[in-house]
């Protein structure tokens, strides 16, 4: 029971990650219809400028751990941002109206340029980083003197997580820009006679979603200590299936196949072959695919007439 | 107020509009009547900048307009009332509102959204209600209150009656006739049933595959038993 609690925790940690990143695929998709798929790379960067950040950080001496990570989350943030920016306009705006195929292709050709970029000018082996906020709690110990921890770290996650999730939640069901982006998504020409300027709202659509990916680049950075330049491509995988799990195109259904999937993974490393966890990862993906196609949260595309 | 010179437009290699030349005065209604597919829809569209006329120029109170994004345009004070309505089917009767109201003054908020509750009282009853729920009728009323929260100098409305009661298209042109009066809002009316539209109007034009074909007083056009024949078929029975 203590093993089975622990994995829990820490199938939700990994869960809260991955369901950060998926905001991001399902956000951009519900505005424009298509998936970027160069969403991983801006992950894979904002845990690179976490890394370069705490480095500073650490070598200027300066000591408060809190400081710490407010600054070097919100680094990642902005640097991420103006690359989701940079993204949007460099390969979705001129190709919009263009075959599908084309920003597709584009983005897959950006996400393996970014890659590229990162390797060449941070190097290609990988990064490690000891842990900054080492401790925790036990919460409870089993009959066979397993105890269960939480890490400080985890809690960090957690807490940032539930933030980050209500105030996103905040912004698109309450304000002017949410209802923007709203409407832009439900009928872009409409959204336009309104006065909505519908390129900037898709811009900040990118920006917003670029930033989330960060900060869970910033928790993997920190929580797992290990990165390279190639870990955009297994997370944005990992990500996009949680987003279409949840239901491409719904903000709550993003983070449920989020944590769905890291539980899925967290428990099958732990019960059975932990060589074989994205091999379940995936089947759960088709499991739930065959049964409710839209996804655990998303609606039937409606046709429209 | 509103002036287009020579205006054409298409979709494609399709010619939707031919060299149009029209004037909305301030303070005026005009409509615009015509069979369907004559391309009515089309030129309160291009207005708009969708499509963008492919030869001459939209001007707005004297303003060139042609090039300039449908956002941009509406900023200006054009609101409108598209085909089909084209409301926010997820988004509350409220939401609709708000996203009419973007253009206005925040502080203009409560009396613009008062003043449209006291024209369309059927959407206060509904407010919180989702916009894809309410009945035909009622939906273009919201997309005609939206179109109003923006505090427009002139209101584009797309054949407000299609498809609703003989009732209710009372109510909605005796709304239209309420905004004219009591707000001297400009307004271009399109309609398929000339004879309403004809009655409410200052002047008329009538549109046929994509060229002004007469134009002139409301009065005039309403007496003038060809358009009946010629251009509107026995849809203006
Ligand atoms: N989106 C479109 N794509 C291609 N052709 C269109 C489109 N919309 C309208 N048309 C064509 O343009 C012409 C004018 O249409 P429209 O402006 O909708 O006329 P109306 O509103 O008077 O019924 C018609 O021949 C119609 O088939
Ligand atoms: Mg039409």
């Amino acid at each position: 029971m203590a093993y089975f609690i622990q994995q829990l925790i820490n199938g939700l940690t990994l869960g809260a990650i991955y369901g950060l990143i998926a905001i991001g695929y399902t956000m951009v998709y519900g505005i424009i219809g298509m998936i970027n798929f160069a969403h991983g790379e801006i992950y894979m960067i904002g845990a690179f400028v976490a890394l370069i950040a705490v480095l500073a950080f650490t070598s200027a001496g300066i000591a408060s751990i809190p400081l710490l990570l407010i600054v070097v989350i919100v680094a990642a943030m902005v640097v991420a941002g103006l690359y989701g920016w940079a993204i949007e306009r460099l390969i979705y705006r001129p190709l919009r109206g263009a075959p599908r195929l084309a920003p597709l292709i584009s983005a897959i050709g950006l996400s393996i340029f970014l890659q590229q970029y990162v390797q060449l000018t941070q190097g290609g082996r990988v990064k490690t980083l000891p842990p900054l906020m080492p401790g925790g709690f036990t919460l409870m110990r089993g009959d066979d003197g397993f105890a269960v921890g939480i890490s400080n770290f985890q809690i960090v996650v957690f807490v940032l997580t539930v933030v980050l999730m209500a105030g996103l939640t905040l912004i698109i069901n309450r304000t002017e820009l949410g209802r923007a982006q709203r409407a832009a998504a439900s009928d872009p020409v409409m959204a336009a006679l309104c006065g909505i300027d519908v390129d900037r709202t898709i811009s900040v659509t990118f920006v917003i979603g670029a930033a989330l990916a960060a900060v869970a680049g910033v928790m993997v950075v920190l929580y797992y200590g290990v990165i390279d330049f190639f870990i955009g491509f297994l997370a944005g995988l990992k990500a996009f299936t949680a987003a279409v799990l949840g239901g491409v195109g719904s903000l709550p259904g993003a983070l449920l196949g989020g944590l769905v999937l890291g539980l899925v993974e967290s428990f099958w490393s732990a019960y059975a072959d932990a060589a074989y966890k994205d091999v379940a990862a995936y089947a759960i993906l088709v499991l739930v695919l065959i049964f409710r196609p839209s996804g655990l949260l998303g609606r039937p595309e409606i046709e429209k007439v | 107020m509103l002036e287009l010179e020579g205006v054409s437009a298409a979709y494609g290699a399709v010619r939707a509009l031919d060299r149009v030349d029209l004037k909305v005065e301030a303070g005026e209604i005009v409509t615009l009547v015509g069979a369907n597919g004559a391309g009515k829809t089309t030129l309160l569209m291009t207005i708009c900048g969708r499509p963008r006329a492919i030869s001459g120029s939209v001007r707005l109170r004297g303003q060139d307009i042609t090039r300039l994004p449908t956002h941009r345009i509406a900023a200006l004070g054009v609101a409108h009332a598209p085909e089909g309505r084209r409301i926010f089917a997820r988004m509350s009767v409220r939401e609709n509102l708000q996203l009419g109201a973007r253009l206005a003054p925040a502080a203009n908020l409560k009396t613009n959204l008062d003043s449209v509750l006291a024209l369309f009282p059927r959407l206060g009853e509904r407010i919180d209600q989702r916009g894809g729920t309410l009945s035909g009728g009622e939906q273009q009323m919201l997309a005609i209150g939206r179109a109003l929260m923006a505090e427009p100098e002139l209101l584009l409305l797309d054949e407000p009656s299609l498809g609703l009661a003989p009732l209710i298209v009372r109510q909605i042109f005796a709304a239209i006739a309420r905004i004219n009066r009591e707000r001297g809002t400009a307004i271009l009316l399109v309609e398929q049933n000339a004879h309403h539209a004809l009655r409410l109007a200052h002047r008329g034009y009538v549109l046929a595959t994509g060229r002004v074909v007469m134009e002139g007083p409301a009065a005039e056009l309403a007496a003038n038993a060809d358009i009946q024949t010629a251009y509107l078929g026995k849809l203006s029975a």
